[in-house]
């Protein structure tokens, strides 16, 4: 027997300890192995990771910084109390920022900015800045109250205070209806103005109610290609495989067709005497959903088609022959098993179900879309960047956190198409 | 699955019934598709049957009008270079992520798949303020960096998995015997992974070939591809063209189908998976 104390250890031909050589050769071959995905993932970061970082920042960026047009009123606002309306101080440093913006004409700016957070406060603030010209000497504060009431609330003066900061919060919590009161804490907004958490519940009700339809469809499907025989399975098969191939448009084309009010759909209606009247399908919540459905349904079916394929036929044969009958044999020894695929096709067409766009663009009726839509809405029609990036800041969070969710229980490489 | 005699009149009824429920869902997949593809061919400018008459006017417009010329010539060079561009560095990627001990594999991995599960809206909004303060809206190479981001990973992971059944001892006896990395891949592993590579080009191809909503913000009028192209025409004025345009790319979806089957069987041969 060698005795491997510590002057023997094994040296390779040039004399370096064989421990070290083999550390060497394991390093370098990581670092090729990093340099093999270095090129995409540079590459990702740049084109993909990067733009949408650079989004997200909107959703917190003060657009206007009015801390420039008010240096004196943001100073003496720094000892304010937030209680009680602000001292002589403030107001005459108030009435010489005003001075200054009404000489420098970027009043309207500080009008602009305090009017998303106290609607109608725009044209007083720019009257006010006028009726500043004139004012010689103070006492300030009862002037500047009598110029307009406006001033003489906490609201206004905690609103100033607020938007002294490059940041600020206020996307994300419209965004969430929610808003700060004159005590800097949060509120929800009045009921007839909230309207982002009732899209939001939307969003994830559609999608909520996509994957339990396609889960629904899907599991018979899957179960029937599982068990019989392949030569059958893969003709069957084509059925699933080619509208997953199909252009997501031309699907989505072809149910805009389907479902018009003197569609085919509708045609079968009248012809079978279901109804008399045409059935609203088309730009409704129904429609949305059939057309959701019949695009995620592969995304579903497909992984709980493989986890099945894996499933011995012989553990129901075992149960049943050991007096389960049938229904019992299938509930209590077949279903079990079939748990990941329904997890990992379900996760999976939730996720997407959150972000669609088209079809709800599409098929979806005016009122009743998803927070996809409103994000592009923000951005054609209002030009509000930090809204459609806070509500795309959320929906991303969501989607994130239920993507690493997936990413635990299933493991995005054994993510499947096809 | 054939019936078992000991089978009882419930369990009886069920099978048969089993079978009606999938026939009808199998049914409602595969309707829209069948339900579009005769209507490019009626002769009148409506979407319902039965149909008057029969012509091919919508595919000689098609064909012919410029703006689904021009349409389908944007797709094809965009689709192309995204083929390549993401096949490659998809490929290289894969092979990477597919050595034992990758440092942190599970993060970056996650991070370059993400792009398939972000919701598209927020990777157009991103990248349509991001490309335009580097200038790359409004061009063909911007569409191709965007489509690219949002392809490789259908790469990534069909190469991934074909690698998984590759049996690493191939290229360890090819250096054993002088080959260099380089030469064993090219000689060794390229022909053996070669069906899972081509499959994930194809999915780049389709992926960059439907996408719509970043072409919709980064990109004019003048780079408008084929599912821009229907879906302003489903937005505005729905003319008949779009149902030739269907069902084309649906004859183009049964091409891809079929080639990515009989790949997928040339790559379990290859691997000695025969079922």
């Amino acid at each position: 027997m060698v005795a491997t104390t510590a002057p023997d250890i094994v040296r390779t031909a040039d004399g370096v300890p064989l421990k070290q050589k083999l550390q060497r050769v394991e390093r370098s071959r990581q670092l090729k192995a990093v340099g093999l995905v270095m090129p995409l993932l540079l590459f990702i970061i740049l084109s993909f990771a990067l733009p949408i970082l650079t989004m997200l920042k909107n959703a917190i960026d003060d657009p206007e910084d009015i801390s420039q047009v008010l240096p004196a009123t943001m100073q003496a606002l720094q000892s304010w109390n937030g209680q009680d309306i602000p001292d002589e101080a403030a107001f005459a440093a108030l009435a010489a920022d005003l001075k200054q913006a009404q000489k420098d004409k970027t009043a309207a700016l500080v009008g602009k900015r305090l009017n998303y957070e106290i609607s109608g406060i725009r044209s007083k603030v720019i009257a006010s800045a006028r009726k500043a010209e004139k004012l010689e000497a103070g006492p300030y504060k009862d002037a500047i109250i009598a110029m307009d009431p406006v001033w003489g609330e906490r609201d206004t003066w905690a609103t100033i205070k607020r938007a002294d900061s490059p940041w600020t919060s206020f996307y994300l919590l419209a965004a969430l209806d929610m808003q700060r009161d004159a005590d800097n804490s949060l509120e929800s907004v009045p009921a007839e103005r909230s309207i982002y958490k009732t899209v939001f519940v939307r969003t994830f009700w559609i999608a909520f109610q996509v994957t339990l339809a396609t889960l629904i469809l899907g599991f018979p499907v899957a179960y029937l290609l599982a068990k019989l025989p392949t030569r059958y399975s893969n003709l069957l098969m084509i059925f699933v495989l080619l509208p997953f191939w199909t252009s997501l448009l031309v699907r989505t084309t072809a149910w805009f067709v389907l479902l018009q009010d003197n569609g085919l759909i509708n045609e079968m209606i009248q012809l079978l005497h279901l109804s008399s009247e045409p059935v609203r399908l088309i730009f409704s919540r129904l429609g949305t959903i059939i057309a959701m459905t019949h695009i995620q349904l592969p995304f579903t079916l497909l992984p709980i088609y493989s986890v099945m394929k894996t499933i011995s036929p012989s553990h129901v044969r075992a149960a049943r022959s050991l007096g389960a009958g049938p229904f019992y044999a299938f509930w209590r020894v077949y279903f079990p098993q079939t748990v990941p695929g329904i997890a990992a096709g379900c996760l999976l067409t939730f996720i997407l179900c959150l972000g669609y766009y088209i079809t709800p663009a599409l098929v979806g009726g005016a009122t009743d879309q998803m927070v996809s839509n409103l994000v592009a809405t923000a951005i054609n029609q209002e030009n509000n960047w930090g809204k459609a990036s806070a509500l795309g800041g959320i929906l991303l969070a969501a989607t994130l956190i239920l993507y690493s969710v997936y990413n635990r229980l299933v493991g995005v490489d054994k993510m499947k198409f096809g | 699955m054939p019936m078992p005699a000991y089978a009882t009149t419930p369990e009886r009824a069920w099978y048969y019934a089993h079978r009606v429920i999938v026939a009808a869902i199998l049914l409602f997949l595969i309707a829209p598709i069948l339900v579009i593809m005769p209507l490019s061919f009626n002769s009148e400018p409506y979407f319902s049957y039965p149909m008057p008459g029969l012509s091919l006017r919508w595919y000689e417009d098609f064909f012919t009008n410029d703006r689904w010329t021009l349409a389908l010539q944007n797709s094809i060079i965009v689709a192309v270079s995204v083929t390549l561009v993401s096949t490659a560095l998809g490929t290289l990627a894969a092979l990477g992520l597919s050595r034992p001990r990758f440092p942190a594999r599970g993060l970056i991995m996650s991070l370059l798949i993400s792009p398939i599960v972000v919701p598209v809206i927020i990777s157009a909004v991103g990248m349509y303020f991001f490309y335009t303060r580097v200038g790359l809206t409004n061009s063909i190479p911007g569409v191709v960096l965007a489509h690219t981001a949002l392809a490789t990973p259908f790469v990534v992971i069909t190469v991934t998995a074909t690698l998984s059944g590759f049996d690493q001892t191939l290229t360890r006896a090819a250096a054993s015997l002088g080959s260099n990395p380089v030469h064993s891949f090219f000689k060794i592993t390229l022909p053996l992974i070669l069906p899972g590579v081509i499959s994930g080009g194809l999915f780049a191809f389709v992926t960059s070939f439907d996408e719509v909503v970043v072409v919709l913000f980064i990109a004019s009028p003048e780079q408008r591809t084929l599912p821009k192209q229907m879906f302003s025409g489903i937005r505005e004025m729905i003319s008949p063209t779009i149902t030739a345009a269907a069902t084309l790319l649906i004859l183009f979806a049964v091409a891809m189908l079929t080639t990515v089957e009989l790949l997928r069987r040339r790559s379990e041969r290859l691997r000695g998976i025969r079922s």
